[in-house]
């Protein structure tokens, strides 16, 4: 951003010339256009079905883009407008949203709110009375009020609402097993039926008790042909928050705490909401002793992985980079490009493929038949070669990348330096040491950094590889040896079966941003340091 | 200059976390405002059902739908999905309105829709009867049928006739007897899911020892309870640890899903245990084979676990009505059901659909295998079990655990994860 864009321009710019062809302002009117069609039909579609952040959201942008480009001024935001817009709804959003998460106790019976777990439990706890009757049923209503009419077995028509119960009405005519007419009543067939949305509700709503008695059940229709006697084992008191079983009548408690229905001896019902809990799950992975344990473990082994593979890689592209850049050696184009075929493979490829090679038993595992004499070697279920197998891999996948930065370096490098140390009676090792390591670390050290905290959250290879085994043996938790701290949010998040706890691999994930952002600030700093050395 | 740019910031950021309160994958919005606002613009018209499935299903149900649609004038538009992906997104979006009205599923995921109370029930009326009992076992909870079940699935012993012409023995140890006669380098050969081992396609030999993963009430429902305990837990232990890498070698945990049905294909093995999805891998390698119930390892029936696919009802569906029509009406009938076979061939749940397809002797071994068998557990607790459960057996396998304190510990580390 420069500071003298205040200075008028000499010209108007193709994209707000007025006059002449004017092809610039009209390819820009064009574009905006479509932009504003675009968040106009964005927050259409977020009006119908009520998101208001949306439609509040997607309108906000829209102006903002035309207050933007339609001005004279704001040259800078023209430029920055596309990324900021990507920077909120893919950064600034996602980390709001998995900060709110990590404050709530979202997963498993806590996956939605109060209201819907209210009606999942009287959904679960109305069911159908053993033995009771199945009917033919037609709807019938007179002006708003529904009923159901059904045909008993002897082919008597009972018409009941759900105020009445079914009682028998000997003016029916009944074609088959439907009704056609009936007295204060009109039938509705069908193909009405199926297509009027909002009747279908009041249908699947309507109760029609079975008699006088309301403990006795009531006829309620699932599909429009069929009325069944159900009953409700579960009670709703809306005002004072509370659910009765009706068998039982024990009374549970909606605890707005932990979001369940508790009664008075602690059990509670299965279906629970989502209510915020504070910073419990950050504390929980400190306290909590089937977590703080392998937690410990796991960030210790996350470290040295992060920082091993990238040290070793850096370390062996840069010493084959250096290798083939000695113009004495043949083939090196064709070398430079086999070193590079590793990198070309999409990783979990790879991962995929070293497994099968590490395979234990040589029959299968080629690496000890080939390499190892055809000894069993436990590549994979030995804690500690299982690690070097994950690094090993690891180097191997990536060491390519250093090897391309650190000969484009290398190249890059000006040769009077090279030439200045060599009249100054440098040698090889203090030419390496002195000239060329430093101004090599200068361009690759924000690639290191980079690297380091894609290898620190590298969830496809231990995933691939070793799948976080061999498990520890010393905890609970279902983590292993080779776990980092991604797989191990993974694990705890349950969606690959399983109960999730959303919340607490949320605030795990907000820790581990944390020490990567830490540890890439801290670097960064020191690379500016790094700088002075020109 | 600055001033601009942080005041842009400021306002879209502002914008930004207030939609935070709403919906939460946009990605998905799409097809469903596209959907809504049809409707709007027409409120008259019916209204229309959203159907998840994946790729190889969607087809089936989409001319199963043309019947309903010509009917009842009711549009249903089948979303395909990954199939691994359906769950966690069925559990994410139908609380936020974004959801399916119907969506295919298995029925062991059914414990956790329950109680992320995000599936309805279904009644079937009549028509139960007309299923197979252990898919309608499968799809009912605490005495409610949540679903419409359509396939099962189970592992059965399938034999390479060429090697081993006999019908398969009664018994594991007689089955290893003939196997070795046969003179293959493998008497027999299994899916160990390598070192991470696999309860799944073992657990007809546990069951055969009477240790079941969780105890069945009368009905065959499960209980929370623990079931693989005691004397038969310990007996099934024990055969692993004997049978495995340190003992007779017959088990091994170098074996995984690839490397045993390789050895399969190759004819290096008479015997294996595998699913209907493994048998294009052998037909194709010009392996013939014959479908039967596994043997038993110890002194009860080998009873491997049944997988039910169905059909779940969105409890946050706003054409319930319609769905349930869809489902018992014109997706619970033979012709449905035969066109979802021929579009993905699992053995059917609808009875008179599965005798038709069982003139296949293949369909008819696994027809068979599962009658043998038990419903996997759907009680939510069942997912927290296989980390476990599969590690221990992959440790007893391997040889590297004495096989009573491995199953003790195993059983201590169920108690804490389910318990604690």
């Amino acid at each position: 951003m420069s500071t003298d864009t205040t200075a008028a321009p000499v010209r108007d710019s193709h994209a707000r010339a007025w006059e002449g062809t004017g092809w610039g302002f009209a390819v820009k009117l064009v574009l905006m256009a479509a932009v504003n069609a675009i968040g106009l039909y964005v927050a259409w579609s977020a009006w119908d079905v009520d998101q208001w952040g949306v439609l509040v959201a997607s309108l906000a942008l829209v102006v903002v883009a035309d207050v933007v480009y339609f001005s004279r001024r704001r040259i800078a935001g023209k430029y920055l407008y596309p990324g900021l817009v990507f920077l909120l709804l893919f950064q600034v959003f996602t980390m709001a949203y998995t900060l709110y998460v990590a404050t709530t106790n979202y997963g498993t019976g806590h996956n939605s709110t109060q209201e819907q777990a209210v009606e999942a439990l009287l959904i679960q706890n109305e069911r159908p009375v053993d033995g009771a009757p199945t009917y033919p049923l037609t709807i019938v209503r007179d002006g708003e009020d529904l009923g159901f009419a059904v045909v008993d077995d002897s082919g008597q028509v009972l018409v009941g609402t759900a105020d009445e119960p079914l009682a028998p009405a000997d003016d029916a005519v009944v074609d088959g097993q439907v009704v056609t007419s009936l007295d204060g009543f009109e039938a509705v067939d069908l193909p009405t039926l199926l297509a009027d949305p909002a009747l279908q509700e009041d249908v699947l709503e309507l109760r029609v008790p079975t008699s006088d008695d309301a403990d006795s059940g009531s006829y309620r229709t699932r599909e429009g042909t069929r009325a069944t006697v159900y009953a409700s084992s579960l009670d709703w008191d809306p005002e004072a928050g509370t659910m009765t079983d009706t068998t039982t009548g024990t009374v549970y408690t909606a605890d707005g705490e932990t979001g369940q229905f508790v009664a008075e001896d602690g059990s509670t019902l299965p279906v629970g909401w989502r209510v915020g809990v504070g910073f419990d799950n950050f504390t929980k992975a400190f306290t909590d002793d089937d977590y703080s344990g392998p937690f410990w473990k796991i960030t210790a082994w996350t470290f040295a992985f992060a920082f091993l593979s990238v040290g070793l890689s850096f370390l062996l592209g840069l010493a084959i980079a250096l290798l083939f850049d000695d113009k004495r050696l043949r083939g090196r184009a064709v070398m430079r490009t086999l070193f590079i075929l590793p990198y070309a493979f999409p990783v979990f490829l790879s991962a995929l493929l070293w497994r099968g090679m590490l395979n234990s038993n040589p029959d299968y595992g080629i690496i000890n038949s080939l390499f190892f004499f055809g000894q069993r070697i436990e590549w994979l279920t030995d804690p500690f070669l299982a690690k070097v197998a994950i690094i090993g891999v690891n180097l191997w996948l990536t060491f390519p990348y250093f090897f391309l930065v650190c000969t484009g370096a290398k190249q890059s490098l000006p040769s009077e330096l090279s030439e200045a140390a060599r009249i100054d009676g440098a040698g090889p090792w203090r030419h390496f040491r002195a000239i060329q390591l430093p101004l090599l670390l200068i361009s690759t050290t924000p690639l290191l950094i980079s690297s380091f905290a894609f290898t620190f959250n590298n969830f496809v290879i231990v995933y691939m590889l070793t799948g976080g085994g061999p498990r520890f043996t010393d905890t609970s938790a279902p983590l292993g040896h080779t776990d980092i701290l991604i797989t191990m949010i993974y694990q705890i998040s349950g969606v690959q079966g399983g109960s999730a706890d959303y919340g607490l691999a949320s605030a795990l994930s907000i820790l581990v941003f944390l020490v990567v952002g830490g540890i890439s600030a801290v670097a960064f700093r020191r690379t500016r340091k790094l700088e002075e050395v020109l | 200059m600055r001033k601009t740019t942080l005041s842009v910031a400021a306002v879209a950021a502002v914008s930004l976390l207030a939609a935070c309160g709403g919906g939460e994958t946009e990605p998905a919005e799409t097809t469903e405002d596209t959907a809504a606002a049809e409707e709007s613009a027409a409120p008259e018209a019916s209204g229309n059902l959203v159907i998840w499935s994946d790729e190889e299903r969607a087809e089936a149900i989409e001319t199963a739908a043309e019947t309903f649609t010509a009917e009842t004038g009711a549009e249903v538009e089948v979303v395909t999905k990954n199939f691994e992906d359906i769950r966690a997104d069925f559990l994410a979006q139908v609380p936020t309105g974004e959801g399916p009205d119907l969506t295919i599923g298995a029925h062991d995921w059914l414990g956790s829709l329950i109680v992320n109370g995000v599936v309805d029930t279904v009644d079937l009326g009549a028509t139960v009867d007309e299923f197979e009992d252990v898919a309608i076992e499968a799809m009912t909870y605490d005495g409610q049928l949540y679903g419409l079940p359509y396939a099962q699935e189970t592992v059965a012993l399938i034999r390479n006739t060429e090697l081993a012409p006999d019908p398969v023995p009664a018994t594991w140890d007689e089955m290893i007897a003939a196997g070795e006669e046969t003179g293959a380098d493998l008497p027999f050969v299994i899916n160990t899911a390598g070192a991470d081992g696999d309860a799944y396609t073992y657990y007809a030999f546990q069951t055969s020892f009477g240790a079941p993963v969780f105890e069945q009430n009368a009905d065959g429902s499960y209980t929370t309870e623990i079931g693989m305990g005691g004397d038969g837990g310990y007996a099934y232990a024990e055969w692993l640890a004997e049978n495995g890498q340190g003992g007779e070698g017959l088990l091994s945990t170098d074996w995984t899903y690839d490397i045993a049905n390789q050895e399969f294909a190759d004819g290096n093995a008479p015997y294996t245990v595998a699913g209907p999805w493994a048998i294009p891998t052998y037909t194709d390698a010009g392996i013939d084979v014959a479908v039967e119930p596994v043997p038993a390892a110890g002194d009860e029936t080998a009873a491997p676990f049944v997988g039910v696919q169905g059909f779940y009802l969105s409890a946050q569906s706003e054409n319930k009505l319609l769905a349930t029509s869809f489902l018992t009406n014109y997706m619970a009938t033979p012709e449905a059901m035969q066109a979802m076979y021929d579009a993905d061939p699992r053995i059917p749940a609808l009875t008179a659909t599965a005798e038709a397809v069982a003139e296949d002797p293949i369909v008819a071994g696994f027809l068979a295998a599962s009658q043998n068998g038990a419903p996997m557990p759907s009680i939510p607790e069942m997912g927290d079990v296989w980390d476990h459960w599969n590690a221990a057996e992959a440790a007893l396998i391997a040889g590297d655990a004495e096989p009573e304190a491995a199953w003790d510990k195993m059983l201590a580390d169920l108690d804490a994860t389910l318990n604690g």
